[in-house]
């Protein structure tokens, strides 16, 4: 299989969606002549023109809006909202309307929308650009939230958000723009719902949210020292959350640590946490930690910012102690 | 649109300045000051000891005629983050500026206390509504200030400035809408943000709207002045659309090579507000090779002198991660800024 960047996997999986589906365009500020702040978007207007990959006015709320609309008359875009931090201007029209519509007409409209969300700190874009808000997402029913960490997920996943009937958030991390990893080449969708097993081990699970997983899977490598053999699991679905391959893992492991970049009180992992104890109490031989930011705006600084957000050592810390080791200092 | 500066650096006919020979120097030298901040700020930012930066290149005329309309004093500014002399003229120490965007210490950087400066606005077009209660505010407790708020064309197309300036309308807030039509939003152009003319909105909103060339500071000061005397009036809000050009990139990530049509910027460049005062002025017989050079080493003398004071401020402290966020901070926050120092402090 071929070598991708992240944002090349993207890229592809617009292109053969559009060539593939008239019905789909793409939507967002900046994403058509300058190809997107991320270069997601780079080259689709010149193949595919300005009625399809569509430059809009900087008004986050009309751009979901409008797709909605869109999405009711029979089409399917894919907006991109230049960070996740900014699409809490849309935040209504998600939650109110694109989340709901089907719903309150008993099935009649369908709102087959993809809104993709870059998000993530380490950019030093301080407090109003720097957050990921999975759980602001996670939390509405309607909606199914997607967080890939991968190219070959990147690529799968979206072409099944673009597929799917319901709303799809699909988050984006910022750092991960730039990793490479293999990408199928032939047509395939990864399916949403399904949990990823990175890595099998027997002493715990530590299982990851967006660019989370990657760094659990480098801080397993680095327990590997520390003689403890750590399950990671990539969640990538956060809803559906894949409760099956999670109590299978800790079913085996008997001991868990959710990793998140977001704040921890009312997060991901407290979902994780909270499904999985009321699933597999009698199997836990420890209590499930949780590791997430620091609860706070993220700070500007840069040392700061790095110290806000869980870092690889962090999760080793974590991890031992949810094996019951005392963390030498 | 308004204009009474030339090219050549005449007044238009029947034009009046309002700006006296020592104002005129005034302003030039803060729009030097701005555009040798531009450089340097820059510059650092490209060695990695400085942070994003969004230059005010091209629209000093905007940015420095409006803002010197204004009383330190008693009117504030609520900016977004093009704005830099204006803050600087208005009380807001070049060095905290620098150094806020250095990431120093948040207590080193603060706005001083009497400067009626807001901090800068990322969050497009917040700061709208944000100068609509702070006007508003200032009214009910019997201040006499007025609110200079300033914004781009794009952000004038986010639904908050639209209810920003209904609800000012409606409440004839003294504020003054300082609509800074620099022609892009990052790679996007000015047609792509509305099919009509900005300043015609205001007319919607129930009050005046005016259109000036944002590189001509005369033109741009006398709409000032009259926007703030009709608010501090009581005569309510006015919408001024500077028509001007950024002849900088968005900001330091930003390539605009990437999206300027050809020939663009080499036009844009002949509008450079910077030359049209120098050339009022010696039109004036106010100005020759020795003031300038003068004015120029006295700037640069300046910028150096905050970059030094900014470089050598404090760093941040790990503790800064969490102080400020309540001003009674919970349990749990005291908890984790406890459990970060000792973390710090373990080698
Ligand atoms: C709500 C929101 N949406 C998008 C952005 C990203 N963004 C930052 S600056 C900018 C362009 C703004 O253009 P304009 O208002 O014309 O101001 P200028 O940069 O030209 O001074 C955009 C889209 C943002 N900061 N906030
Ligand atoms: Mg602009």
């Amino acid at each position: 299989m071929p070598e991708k960047l992240f944002r090349v996997a993207l890229r592809e999986a617009l292109k053969e969606e559009m060539e593939r589906d008239d019905r789909v365009f793409c939507i967002g500020e900046d994403i058509g002549l300058f190809g997107g702040s991320y270069r997601v978007t780079e080259g689709l207007l010149d193949q595919f023109g300005p009625m399809r990959v569509v430059d809009t006015p900087i008004a986050e709320e009309v751009i979901v809006g409008s797709a909605i609309g869109a999405a009711i008359s029979g089409l399917r875009p894919v907006v991109e909202i230049m960070t996740i931090n900014f699409s809490l201007l849309a935040y209504d029209q998600i939650v109110q309307n694109a989340a709901k519509i089907r719903y309150m007409f008993g099935g009649e409209v369908t709102v087959p929308l993809v809104v993709r969300l870059p998000g993530g700190a380490g950019h030093q874009l301080s407090s109003q650009h720097s957050h990921s808000f999975e759980a602001l997402y996670a939390m509405i029913p309607g909606l199914l939230t997607v967080a890939p960490t991968t190219p070959e997920d990147a690529k799968g996943l979206l072409k099944a958000a673009i597929r799917t009937e319901n709303p799809v958030m699909f988050l984006e991390s910022m750092s991960l723009y730039n990793t490479r990893g293999e990408v199928p080449d032939d047509d395939y969708e990864t399916p949403i719902g399904k949990a990823a097993v990175r890595r099998v081990g027997r002493d715990l699970t530590i299982v990851g949210v967006s660019r989370q997983a990657v760094l659990a899977g480098l801080a397993a490598q680095r327990l590997e020292d520390e003689d403890v053999d750590a399950e990671v699991i990539d969640l990538r679905s956060l809803r559906p959350i894949d409760w099956s391959t999670l109590i299978d893992s800790v079913q085996k492991t008997n001991r868990c640590l959710v990793v998140e970049e977001g704040w921890t009180t009312y997060g991901v992992g407290a979902e994780v946490a909270a499904g999985l104890q009321q699933r597999v109490f009698d199997d836990l031989d420890a209590p499930i930690l949780r590791l997430g930011g620091a609860e706070v705006p993220m700070p500007y600084n840069r040392e700061l910012e790095r110290a806000a957000i869980p870092s690889v050592d962090d999760i080793v810390r974590e991890a031992l102690r949810v094996v019951g080791r005392r963390v030498a200092a | 649109m308004r204009r009474l500066l030339q090219p050549d650096g005449s007044l238009v006919e029947g034009g009046c300045s309002r700006l006296g020979p020592e104002q005129l120097v005034e302003a030039l030298r803060w729009m030097l000051l701005s555009r040798l901040v531009d450089a340097r700020a820059t510059a650092l930012q490209r060695q990695g000891r400085f942070g994003t930066h969004s230059p005010v290149k091209g629209q000093e005329a905007s940015v420095v005629g409006s803002a010197m309309a204004l009383d330190p004093a008693v009117d504030w500014i609520a900016p977004s983050y093009r704005e830099l002399p204006a803050l600087v003229r208005h009380g807001y120490p070049l060095e905290r500026i620098l150094g806020r965007s250095m990431g120093r210490s948040p207590a080193a950087t603060r706005i001083p206390d009497g400067v009626n400066v807001l901090p800068n606005q990322v969050a497009l077009a917040t700061q709208l509504q944000h100068a609509v209660g702070l006007a508003w505010g200032l009214r009910l407790q019997g201040r006499p200030g007025v609110v200079m708020a300033y914004f781009g064309e794009g952000a004038a197309s986010e639904g908050d400035s639209h209810e920003a300036m209904n609800l000012a309308g409606v409440r004839r807030a003294p504020v003054v809408f300082l609509l800074m039509n620099n022609q892009w939003a990052i790679s996007t152009s000015r047609e792509v943000q509305s099919a009509g003319q900005f300043f015609r909105r205001a007319e919607g909103y129930g009050f005046a709207g005016v259109q000036v060339d944002g590189n001509d500071l005369l033109a741009v000061f006398e709409a000032a002045t009259d926007a703030v005397a009709r608010a501090r009036a009581g005569e309510g809000p006015t919408l001024i659309e500077c028509v001007t050009y950024r002849l900088s990139f968005h900001n330091t990530t930003d390539n605009p090579r990437r999206y300027l049509p050809p020939g663009w910027l080499e036009r844009a460049e002949c509008e450079d507000p910077i030359p049209r005062l120098e050339a009022h002025l010696a039109w004036l017989g106010l100005w020759d090779q020795g003031a300038r050079a003068a004015l120029e080493a006295e700037v640069a003398e300046e910028v150096e002198a905050a970059v030094q004071a900014a470089l050598a401020m404090p760093p941040s402290r790990p503790e800064d991660l969490f102080d400020q966020v309540y001003a009674l901070p919970p349990e749990r926050v005291r908890r984790q800024r406890q459990e970060l120092l000792q973390h710090v402090q373990e080698p």
